[in-house]
C-alpha cells in the first residue's frame, strides 16, 4: 500500500507544476489575444485617450513578466486579484458558479454513469444482437448530434409551452434541492446523452476484450452463466480503463459544458470563462482556467489510484 | 397511438437500412476479388450499411459539382422556401439551395475532419508509442506536456488559438488535430504500454532492431485495433467541434457549405417543429454510426471472438 | 413528414410580414396584434424581461455601459436630467427646466427638488455636477467622454447648475439625455461606482452580473403613481435566441427584448403572444477607409452603393423587419429627415458605369466582417457578394471572429460592418462618426463643406435654416460619403399579451426606449 501513498504525493506535486504551466500558457495565450482588456473592455466606443487611461488605472500599461509575477505573487498567498472588469475579488465571482457547475455535474454523472456501466455489460453479454447494435446506434446518433442542438431537441420535446420541465434552469430566489433537481433536469440529460455514449462502449470493449482470454474461457467451461462470468471474472479486469474514461468524462462534465450552460441559461464556470476571455479579463481567466485545471489533475489522480486499488498485482507491485 | 408511431417509424428505417445493407453487401461479394469477397461475406448487416453509406459520401463528396443541382453559394430563391420540385429540401437562411448546401457539405466537411483525424492520429501514435517504446525522460517529457494541454478545456482551449491565429480552414485544421493529438496519445501510450513488456518485443530489442522498426513493425500492429476504434469517435467529435465553435462565433468562413454550422446555422427552427436543423444534423450522425458499425466490424474480427 | 406541414402553409406569412415592417415604419406605431392599449394604467405584478446581452464582466461603472441589459437596468434604477419622450420630444426629469443663451453655449439647468435616492437622500445640484464630472478629465474611461467634452465649466447656483460649452450647441439637452449619465449619489464631488443607489422607479435588490437582477418598486419615487407600474422587475440575460423564445413561449417570462429574425413568423404563432417591432435610428453600415485606395475613389464607393441590393436586406437579413437605408444615418422619424432625396437602389449597370468612369473593368475586394457588427453581418456581406458580382466587383467575405472584433477589425481593415443604435438628435450623429477627426469617424472621411455645415447647424437656432443645412448634409454624406448604409434594422422584441403600453412607442432606443419598466403595466 505505501507506495500507492507515495505515487499519490509525487502525482499531487507533478499537479502543482501542471496548474502552474497551465497559468504560464493561459497568460501568454490571453497576451497574444489580439487586442487587450482596455481596448475590448471600451469596445466600440474605445477612444485612444480612454483606452490609456484605463491601461494606466488598471496597471495594464506595466510589462508583461511583471504582471505575471505580480499575479503569481498573489495567486500563492491565496490571492488571485481583482476582476479587471467589474473589479469584484475573482474568487467571489467563481465561487457560486463552481459551486453549479460541480451540482449539474454531479446530477449529470449520477444519471450517466450507472446508465452507461449497465448498457455497456448489457451490450457485451448480448454482444452482436439486435440489442447490442440498437444501444449503441442510438448513442452513437446521441453523440453526434452537436450537444446545444440536443438540448434544443430536449426542449421541444420535454419543455415549451405546458411542457413537463422548465426551459430555463434558473435557479435563483434560492430553490429547495428537490427544486434544483427539477429545474436543472433537462441540462443534466442533455450532458448524460452526449458523455452515456462513450462510456458505453468504452464499457464494452473492455470486456470483450477479456472473453477471449483463457481464464474467462475456464469459467465457462465450468458452466457459469454468461451474467457471472461478465460480472464476477471479466468487469473486475475490465475495471482500470472503464474508470479511466468515467474520469475522463467527469473532468468533461465539469469542464466542457459552455454550451448547455448557454442554451439553459445555467450560471456555470464555463459561460464565466468564456465572456472572461472576450473581455481579456486575465485574472478571471487564470482562475477559471485553473479550477478547470485542477478538477482535470484530481480525477486524473483518482482515477489512476482506483484503477491501481482494482487491480490486485499493481498493489503489490515488486 | 403518440408512442407506437415513432416505434414503427424506427423499426421501418431499421428494416429498410437492413435491407440496404444485405443488398449491397451481395453486390459487393459479387462483384469483389475472392479475397475481398470473402471477408465481405463475413461482414454483418449493420457493418454492410456503414460501408453503404461511406460509399455514397464518398462519391457525394467527390462528385459534388457533378450531383448537386445548384451551386453551394448561389442564391437561388427566398429565404426558408417549403420543399417543392425545383429544391428538393427547400432554401436555407439566405435563399440558397439545401439539398445543394448538404451534398457540397459532404466534400468540406467529411474532407476537413478526415485530414484533421489523420494529422491527430498521426501525431498522437508516433509520439505515444515513442513515449512507450523509449520510456524515461522522453515518457516523462511527452506525458507531462500533454497532462498540461489537456488540463486546459478543449473548447475553450481551441477558442483561444483560433482568436489568436484567425480561422482560415489550414488554423482550423491544426488547431483541432493539436489538441485532438493530446486524447491519441495517451490510448497510443497506455496500448503500447501493454505491447512492450510483452516476451516478443524484448526479444527484437535483443535481435539489435531499431526504434523506427521496433514501433512499426512489432508494436503498432498490435495497438492498431484501439486506435481504430479511437480512430471512428473522434473522426466524428471533429464535425462536433466545428459545430460547437460556429455557436461561439468561430468556424468555418461562409460561403462555404458544413454541415456543423449548417446546423447552428437553422438550429432555432427546431424550437418550432421544423426539421430543417436535422438534415445537416442527420448527415452528421449517419456518418458516425455508419462510420462506427464499420469500425465494431473490424474489432470484432481483430478481437478473434467466434460468437 | 407532418413536421413540415407549415412550411407549405406559411407562404403568406411574407405577407404578414410586409404589413409589420410598413406598420413598424410608420410614425406612429401600433405593434400588430396588439389589443388597442388600455388607456389607464394598473399598478402590480412582476415584470419579467428576457435580455440578449448581459455579460459577466460587466460592471456599474455608468462609463462602461455598452450593452442593453447594462442600459436597461440603468434606466429601472437611475434617472437622468432630461427625458426624451415617446415622440422624441425632451421631457424634464431631473432637471426641472433648462435655459440657453442666445448663442447656445450657456445653459442652465434647474434640479428638481424632492427626487429621492432609494437610500433615502435627496438629489443636489453637487450630484449632478459630479455625475457629469465622472466622464471627464485625463483620467476619465467612460465611453461618454467625446460628447461631455464640449462642456468647458459647470458652475452650482442654489439648485442651478450652469454649463459653460466649448462652442455653442442647440441641442445640448439631448446630450444630457445619453444613456451613461444618469444622476447618482455623490460624496466629495465623487460618484461611488460600486453602489446601486440611484433616484430611479426601481431599486436593485440583488444583481448578478451577466446572470440576472431583480429589483422592486422605489417607495419614494418621485414621479408618485403615474410611472412604475410594476411592484417588481426581473431582469435575466438570455444569450441564446432559441433559449429567449422557448423562455417567452413557456411563460418563464414576460418581454424579451431581441427576436430572432429567423423564426420570428414561426414565433407569431405561438398563442398569446405579441410581436413587437419598433423601427428608429437604428442602422446597419458598411464604412470603407476613405483614406486607401480603391475606397479613395468615390466613384468607386458609388459603384458599391449601386451594386448592393437594399431590399433583399431587409428582406433576408432583417426578414422585413427594417426599413432600406440611403447610406446616410439619418432615420425617416427624424426631426430634420431629408425628404428630397433620390433613393438608391440596386443597379449593376450603374455600379459599372461607375467603375469605369474610375478606368476600371472589374475590381476584387475584401470585406472584413464579423456578426459583432451586427446580427446578420455576415450574411449579409454574402448577400453583398453575390449582388455585386453582377456589376463586375468580385467581393471576398473573409469572417472574422466577434472576439476582438471592434479592436483589431472595425477601423483597422479597410471594409468593415459596423451598427449604430442611433443618436437623437441629427447633430450627435454627424458629429459621432461622420466629423473630420472625430474618434469614431470609422470611414476616416472628411468633406469641407460638411464640416463648415456641422459647425453652423449646431448652433442655429432657426429652425428652416437648420433643416436646410441638414438636408444638404443628408446629400453630401449619401452621395460622397464613405459608408454604405443599406438598412434600418427594427428592434424586434416580442411579449406575451398581458402586457400593455400605451399608444406611441419611443423609437430612440429599444425597449421604448429603455423606459418600459417605467411605461408600461400588467392589463
Amino acid at each position: 500500500m505505501s507506495h500507492i501513498w507515495s505515487m499519490i504525493g509525487k502525482r499531487l506535486a507533478l499537479g502543482l507544476l501542471t496548474l502552474f504551466i497551465v497559468s504560464v500558457l493561459i497568460f501568454l495565450a490571453t497576451e497574444l489575444l489580439p487586442g487587450d482588456f482596455a481596448e475590448e473592455f471600451l469596445g466600440q466606443s474605445a477612444t485612444e485617450e480612454t483606452v490609456a487611461a484605463l491601461r494606466r488605472e488598471l496597471g495594464l500599461d506595466q510589462p508583461m513578466h511583471i504582471r505575471y509575477i505580480d499575479w503569481l505573487t498573489g495567486a500563492l498567498q491565496g490571492d488571485f486579484g481583482n476582476s479587471l472588469s467589474n473589479r469584484r475579488p475573482v474568487s467571489e465571482l467563481i465561487g457560486g458558479r463552481f459551486g453549479n457547475t460541480l451540482f449539474l455535474a454531479a446530477y449529470a454523472a449520477a444519471i450517466a454513469v450507472p446508465l452507461s456501466l449497465a448498457l455497456g455489460i448489457l451490450a457485451a453479454l448480448y454482444r452482436n444482437s439486435f440489442f447490442d447494435r440498437f444501444a449503441n446506434a442510438a448513442a452513437l446518433t446521441a453523440i453526434s448530434f452537436p450537444e446545444f442542438f440536443l438540448a434544443y431537441i430536449l426542449i421541444v420535446w420535454l419543455a415549451g409551452a405546458g411542457g413537463l420541465f422548465p426551459s430555463m434552469a434558473n435557479l435563483r430566489g434560492d430553490p429547495s434541492f428537490g427544486d434544483m433537481l427539477y429545474r436543472t433536469f433537462l441540462p443534466a440529460l442533455t450532458m448524460t446523452l452526449v458523455v452515456t455514449a462513450h462510456m458505453m462502449r468504452m464499457t464494452r470493449a473492455a470486456i470483450i476484450n477479456l472473453l477471449a482470454s483463457p481464464y474467462i474461457e475456464m469459467a465457462r467451461l465450468k458452466g457459469m452463466s454468461p451474467m457471472r462470468v461478465v460480472v464476477k471474472h471479466a468487469l473486475p479486469n475490465a475495471l482500470a480503463p472503464i474508470i479511466n474514461v468515467i474520469a475522463l468524462n467527469l473532468a468533461y462534465l465539469i469542464t466542457g459544458v459552455v454550451l448547455v450552460e448557454v442554451v439553459f441559461v445555467y450560471p456555470g464556470l464555463g459561460q464565466l470563462m468564456v465572456d472572461s476571455v472576450a473581455s481579456r479579463d486575465m485574472p478571471v481567466v487564470q482562475g477559471v482556467a485553473l479550477i478547470f485545471a485542477a478538477a482535470y489533475v484530481l480525477l486524473n489522480l483518482t482515477a489512476d489510484v482506483l484503477a491501481t486499488l482494482s487491480n490486485p498485482r499493481l498493489v503489490h507491485r515488486r | 397511438m403518440n408512442i407506437i408511431m415513432p416505434l414503427v417509424w424506427i423499426a421501418a428505417v431499421c428494416a429498410a437500412a437492413m435491407a440496404a445493407g444485405w443488398i449491397f453487401r451481395t453486390v459487393a461479394v459479387a462483384v469483389s476479388p475472392r479475397a475481398i469477397a470473402k471477408a465481405l461475406k463475413s461482414a454483418p448487416l449493420t457493418a454492410s450499411f456503414g460501408m453503404l453509406m461511406i460509399l455514397i459520401y464518398i462519391v457525394g463528396a467527390f462528385l459534388a459539382p457533378a450531383i448537386a443541382p445548384f451551386s453551394e453559394t448561389e442564391i437561388v430563391g427566398r429565404e426558408f422556401q417549403p420543399w417543392d420540385d425545383v429544391h428538393l429540401l427547400g432554401t436555407d437562411s439566405l435563399g440558397r439551395d439545401m439539398l445543394s448546401r448538404l451534398i457540397y457539405g459532404a466534400r468540406n466537411t467529411v474532407g476537413i475532419a478526415f485530414a484533421t483525424t489523420i494529422i491527430a492520429f498521426a501525431i498522437g501514435s508516433i509520439t505515444g508509442l515513442l513515449a512507450a517504446t523509449v520510456g524515461g525522460w522522453m515518457d516523462q517529457t511527452l506525458s507531462r506536456a500533454v497532462d498540461v494541454l489537456m488540463a486546459i478545456p478543449a473548447l475553450i482551449f481551441s477558442l483561444l488559438l483560433l482568436s489568436i491565429f484567425g480561422t482560415s480552414v489550414v488554423t482550423l485544421i491544426l488547431v483541432i488535430a493539436i489538441i485532438d493529438s493530446t486524447r491519441v496519445f495517451r490510448l497510443a501510450r497506455s496500448v503500447a504500454l501493454n505491447i512492450v513488456v510483452m516476451d516478443y518485443i524484448e526479444a527484437a530489442k535483443l535481435r539489435g532492431e531499431g526504434l523506427w522498426r521496433l514501433i512499426t513493425r512489432e508494436i503498432l500492429p498490435n495497438a492498431t485495433a484501439p486506435l481504430v476504434a479511437e480512430f471512428g469517435l473522434r473522426f466524428c467529435f471533429v464535425f462536433l467541434t466545428i459545430s460547437a465553435l460556429s455557436f461561439l462565433g468561430l468556424g468555418i468562413q461562409p460561403p462555404t457549405a458544413d454541415w456543423g454550422s449548417m446546423v447552428k446555422e437553422n438550429a432555432t427552427l427546431i424550437t418550432f417543429g421544423d426539421i430543417t436543423p436535422l438534415l445537416p444534423a442527420g448527415a452528421i450522425a449517419l456518418l458516425t454510426v455508419s462510420v462506427n458499425f464499420v469500425v465494431d466490424w473490424q474489432l470484432h474480427r481483430a478481437s478473434g471472438l467466434k460468437d | 413528414m407532418s413536421s413540415n406541414k407549415f412550411m407549405s402553409s406559411g407562404v403568406s406569412r411574407r405577407g404578414v410580414l410586409k404589413g409589420a415592417s410598413a406598420i413598424g415604419g410608420a410614425a406612429l406605431l401600433t405593434p400588430m396584434g396588439t389589443p388597442m392599449a388600455r388607456a389607464q394604467a394598473m399598478r402590480g405584478g412582476t415584470l419579467r424581461v428576457g435580455m440578449a446581452h448581459g455579460s459577466t464582466t460587466d460592471s456599474l461603472d455608468p462609463g462602461s455601459w455598452e450593452n442593453d441589459f447594462s442600459i436597461f437596468l440603468a434606466h429601472s434604477s437611475n434617472n437622468y436630467l432630461v427625458e426624451i419622450g415617446q415622440d422624441g420630444s425632451l421631457i424634464p426629469e431631473v432637471a426641472e427646466g433648462w435655459e440657453a443663451s442666445p448663442d447656445a453655449r450657456v445653459w442652465t439647468f434647474t434640479i428638481r427638488s424632492g427626487v429621492q435616492y432609494h437610500s433615502g437622500r435627496t438629489v443636489t445640484a453637487e450630484d449632478v455636477v459630479a455625475s457629469i464630472n465622472h466622464h471627464l478629465g485625463d483620467d476619465s474611461t467612460s465611453a461618454a467622454k467625446p460628447i461631455l467634452e464640449v462642456i468647458t465649466e459647470m458652475t452650482i447656483d442654489g439648485m442651478n447648475v450652469v454649463f459653460t460649452l466649448a462652442d455653442g450647441n442647440a441641442d445640448f439637452p439631448f446630450v444630457l439625455s445619453d444613456y451613461h449619465v444618469p444622476i447618482l449619489p455623490s460624496n466629495n464631488g465623487e460618484i461611488d461606482v460600486t453602489s446601486t443607489d440611484g433616484c430611479g422607479p426601481y431599486v436593485i435588490d440583488q444583481l448578478e452580473q451577466g446572470v440576472g437582477a431583480s429589483l422592486t418598486r422605489h417607495d419614494g419615487y418621485w414621479k408618485g403613481d403615474s410611472r412604475a407600474h410594476f411592484d417588481g422587475v426581473e431582469i435575466l440575460a438570455i444569450h441564446d435566441a432559441a433559449a429567449r423564445q422557448n423562455a417567452l413561449i413557456s411563460g418563464e417570462v414576460d418581454y424579451i427584448d431581441t427576436v430572432d429574425l429567423n423564426t420570428v413568423h414561426l414565433l407569431q404563432r405561438a398563442p398569446g403572444m405579441v410581436i413587437f417591432p419598433v423601427t428608429g435610428n437604428q442602422h446597419y453600415g458598411l464604412p470603407m477607409d476613405s483614406r486607401q485606395a480603391p475606397y479613395s475613389d468615390n466613384n468607386v464607393r458609388m459603384a458599391l452603393k449601386y451594386a448592393i441590393d437594399r431590399e433583399q436586406m431587409v428582406d433576408t437579413i432583417l426578414n422585413g423587419f427594417g426599413s432600406v437605408g440611403n447610406d446616410h444615418p439619418i432615420g425617416p422619424g427624424q426631426r430634420y429627415f431629408n425628404t428630397e432625396l433620390e433613393q438608391k437602389s440596386y443597379d449593376p449597370d450603374r455600379a459599372r458605369y461607375y467603375l469605369q468612369q474610375s478606368g476600371l473593368d472589374s475590381i476584387d475586394l475584401e470585406i472584413n466582417i464579423a456578426d459583432a457588427a451586427f446580427s446578420g453581418a455576415v450574411d449579409a456581406a454574402v448577400l453583398f457578394s453575390e449582388s455585386a458580382a453582377a456589376g463586375g466587383i468580385n467581393l471576398t467575405v473573409s469572417r472574422e471572429p466577434n472576439d476582438g472584433y471592434w479592436s483589431n477589425v472595425w477601423m483597422q481593415k479597410p471594409f468593415v460592418g459596423t451598427y449604430w443604435g442611433g443618436r437623437p438628435v441629427e447633430d450627435l450623429m454627424f458629429t459621432t462618426a461622420y466629423a473630420e477627426g472625430a474618434s469614431w469617424n470609422e470611414s476616416y472621411w472628411s468633406h469641407e463643406r460638411f464640416n463648415e455645415l456641422l459647425v453652423a447647424a449646431r448652433a442655429e437656432l432657426n429652425d428652416d435654416l437648420r433643416r436646410e443645412m441638414y438636408f444638404e448634409m443628408q446629400q453630401i454624406v449619401s452621395d460622397e460619403g464613405s459608408t454604405i448604409i443599406p438598412m434600418f434594422a427594427a428592434y424586434v422584441g416580442a411579449h406575451n399579451d398581458t402586457l400593455m403600453h400605451g399608444d406611441e412607442i419611443a423609437t430612440n432606443w429599444a425597449n421604448d426606449g429603455h423606459r418600459m419598466t417605467e411605461r408600461w403595466w400588467f392589463g
